[in-house]
């Protein structure tokens, strides 16, 4: 047998998969708990019935919808960084692609159970398959979110190939179920030209057929609301105010993850700050874009002072939502925004806490969009107070950690780091103007 | 009108009016042969448990020659706000403590409080059925939203798009038990039972129609405020008195609720002042 060349490359990015560490397994076993609450939140649920929510007949979706609605949206950061930078020729995305992909499967896993947990009868599940009426936006989203699960997996896999011939080759000869599962994994490749011609080709149709696919996920999730007769959410601007802000939240995300592996599997030396400052960059500016979408919305919905929409507004402005809704505007827009205009998004810290505000301020919007809508009284009805119960907070705990879950199983098993196409990169160092410079 | 009539006669054991209060030969006709379709269709439904697909496409009473299309009149000057009509609803249905199929609200306006009773609108129409991504909630050929709770899935999107509040959601176990599923998987029958994890609302007790006696809060009202009928034969009653539908939409100024909101409320109403 030749002997086997292991780059350094390789070896930093290996190692987690080999020896992951005293903190990864900390880590793991306190998300692992926090999982485990969650799921008996949801055994207490299934048992009791959604009583022990706080939802009830007027406020009849709450948490697990808006959460639903966050992760969908975060589930966009895989799209703006592989197909739209690839699209664009951005080179300095390779180290970070794979985290971008991964995270948008994980979050269409996890944003769709929250769906699954919302529902009264989860055991008619299939009803959707079986009855399914095509003029319901939630068939819309079944439909979106099912090609879009599907083609991100794809997009997850297909540049992994050459990565896991990698470690089929390389793997260590005691690793027996490694190296059967990325034998099986890797389909033969060899790096042949002809593969290479055709991995290129696939990577580039379905980056440009992948970015339909993410603008149409969350917009039919916005026409779930947009489409009804409440005051709120009857707005036209209601799909692309939706397809910015997850973009939005999906950057911030990817930050935050990067910032996690980052730190967790030593890869300061791949996982750079001109990472961090080019998606800060992107994320001022996809915060601008959605101050103006916000402000259009409130603005239009406040100047003509119809009686339900001011009803709406004054919820929000001063009344039950209003600590939400400042904290929203300010925490976590314009407060992320002043971070990374003041420091140029030259400090790794002052992005990732930037991108952490925005992530809080993007779930408390999604919050913001359901339940104050139906807060606003459309008929005489008495609207009993909600604010989620434990079984909630609980499924919530537990959504978050199961995605970071999820996570990091994938880092056990997958490289995070995309070898192939960083050391077809690294020949020509990155051009690192300000980054060279910075301590993180 | 004072009080009309004393609540305690017993009136509406059926729709069937007394010979004086019809207007036509014709229509007289038609009222017999609602019972005796009325019958067939009880015997069909009790032998085909499961014969929902059918119910779907059938209507709820009439003949494949004449289509109804349920109508109900609630004369507001009437309705002292007694609350009478929910508890007939309630004990008709059973419906869970907590939840309202038909809801009384009390409304202030410049000449004072006034009270407006609130069905399901059964809108031709519905935003809710326009929603329902597993078709559980449908409208029947004559008029009815109705909903099949052997297929809902609780997704509750039907609440949310409905703007008058009409559905209620089981978050709980319900009381009694619910029967198993074969047993009533019939949207238009009458049940007391409910089932955990699906939404329910106001049926204009499609149940009765099919025997040709008048909804539960049409028999429970003392005031004789609230009136049902076909509008294709063009008539209401309240048990006592027909009115021709035509005429007191044309003569009076009857309004829907939430009219401009393009759902088409098959429940109008007379106003209190007028």
């Amino acid at each position: 047998m030749a002997k086997i060349v292991v780059t350094s490359l390789e070896k930093t990015v290996m190692l987690p998969l080999v020896r992951p560490g005293r903190w990864y397994w900390a880590i793991v076993g306190v998300l692992a708990a926090i999982v485990a609450l969650g799921a008996y939140a949801y055994v207490v649920q299934l048992q009791e019935g959604l009583v022990v929510t706080a939802m009830r007949d007027r406020i009849s979706w709450g948490l697990y919808v808006s959460t639903f609605v966050f992760f969908i949206g975060i589930s966009h950061a895989g799209t703006l960084v592989s197909a739209i930078l690839r699209v664009t020729n951005a080179e300095w995305r390779k180290p970070i692609t794979r985290l971008a992909e991964a995270i948008t499967v994980f979050a269409l896993i996890v944003g769709a159970s929250m769906v699954i947990i919302d529902l009264g009868r989860p055991d008619r599940l299939l009803h959707i398959v079986q009855f399914g009426r095509i003029e319901s936006p939630i068939l819309w989203d079944f439909i979106s979110i099912s090609f879009y699960l599907t083609g991100s997996l794809l997009y997850l896999y297909l540049p992994l190939i050459p990565d896991l011939a990698t470690l089929r080759d390389k793997m260590p000869s005691k690793a027996r179920f490694r190296r059967w599962l990325y034998t099986r994994l890797a389909a033969r490749w060899q790096g042949l030209p002809e593969q290479r011609r055709r991995l290129e080709r696939a990577l580039g149709a379905m980056a440009i057929l992948i970015i339909p696919v993410a603008v149409s996920v969350h917009t039919v999730v916005s026409w779930i609301f947009g489409m009804t007769l409440r005051v709120g959410w009857h707005s036209t601007i209601f799909g692309p105010l939706f397809v910015v802000g997850a973009i939005f939240s999906g950057i911030a995300t990817l930050i935050i993850v990067m910032a996690a592996v980052r730190k967790l599997f030593h890869l300061e030396g791949i996982i750079k700050p001109i990472h961090f400052r080019n998606l800060g960059l992107m994320l001022l500016a996809l915060d601008v874009i959605l101050l103006y979408f916000t402000l259009s919305e409130y603005l239009t919905a406040s100047y003509p002072g119809e009686t339900q929409d001011a009803a709406w507004l004054a919820l929000l402005g001063s009344g039950e939502f209003s600590a939400m809704f400042w904290w929203m505007v300010i925490g976590g827009f314009i407060v992320p925004a002043v971070f990374v205009a003041v420091t140029k998004a030259k400090s790794v810290p002052a992005v990732v806490i930037a991108a952490i505000l925005v992530n809080v301020g993007m779930w408390i919007e999604r919050y913001l969009i359901v339940v104050p809508t139906m807060a606003t009284p459309q008929t005489p009805s008495v609207i009993a107070a909600y604010w989620p119960s434990w079984v909630e907070w609980s499924i919530l705990a537990g959504a978050v950690a199961g995605f970071g879950l999820l996570l990091l199983a994938f880092c056990r098993f997958f490289p995070v780091v995309s070898m192939w196409e960083v050391a077809e990169a690294a020949p020509t160092p990155l051009p690192e103007p300000f980054a060279t410079e910075v301590a993180d | 009108m004072g009080r009309p009539g004393d609540p305690e006669a017993p009136r509406g054991a059926s729709v069937k009016p007394r010979e004086e209060d019809v207007p036509a030969d014709e229509s007289r006709r038609e009222f017999l042969k609602w019972a005796a379709f009325a019958g067939a269709a009880v015997v069909a439904a009790g032998s085909t448990p499961f014969a929902l697909e059918a119910i779907r496409g059938e209507e709820t009473q009439g003949t494949p020659e004449r289509t109804r299309r349920w109508t109900m009149l609630i004369d507001l000057r009437r309705c002292d706000g007694c609350k009478k009509c929910e508890v007939a609803c309630r004990k008709e249905h059973n419906v869970p403590e907590g939840q309202n199929w038909l809801k009384v609200f009390t409304l202030t306006a410049a000449s004072g409080t006034f009270f407006l009773p609130r069905p399901c609108m059964h809108c031709e129409n519905p935003p809710c059925v326009k929603v329902c991504p597993v078709e559980a909630t449908f409208r029947t050929k004559d008029g009815l939203v109705l909903i099949d709770e052997g297929r809902c899935i609780g997704c509750r999107y039907c609440m949310a798009a409905c703007p008058y509040d009409v559905r209620v959601f089981n978050w709980q176990k319900p009381n009694p038990p619910e029967l198993p599923q074969a047993l009533s998987p019939d949207p238009i029958h009458g049940h007391v039972e409910h089932r955990q994890g699906v939404v329910e609302k106001c049926m204009f007790c499609a149940h009765r129609l099919k025997d040709g006696r008048l909804p539960a809060c049409v028999e429970g009202c003392p005031m004789l405020a609230i009136y049902f009928g076909d509008a294709n034969e063009d008539f209401v009653s309240n048990g006592y008195e027909r009115l021709r539908l035509s005429t007191v939409l044309s003569s009076q100024q009857t309004f829907r609720y939430k009219e401009e909101m393009g759902t088409e409320p098959r429940v109008y109403y007379l106003p209190v002042r007028r």
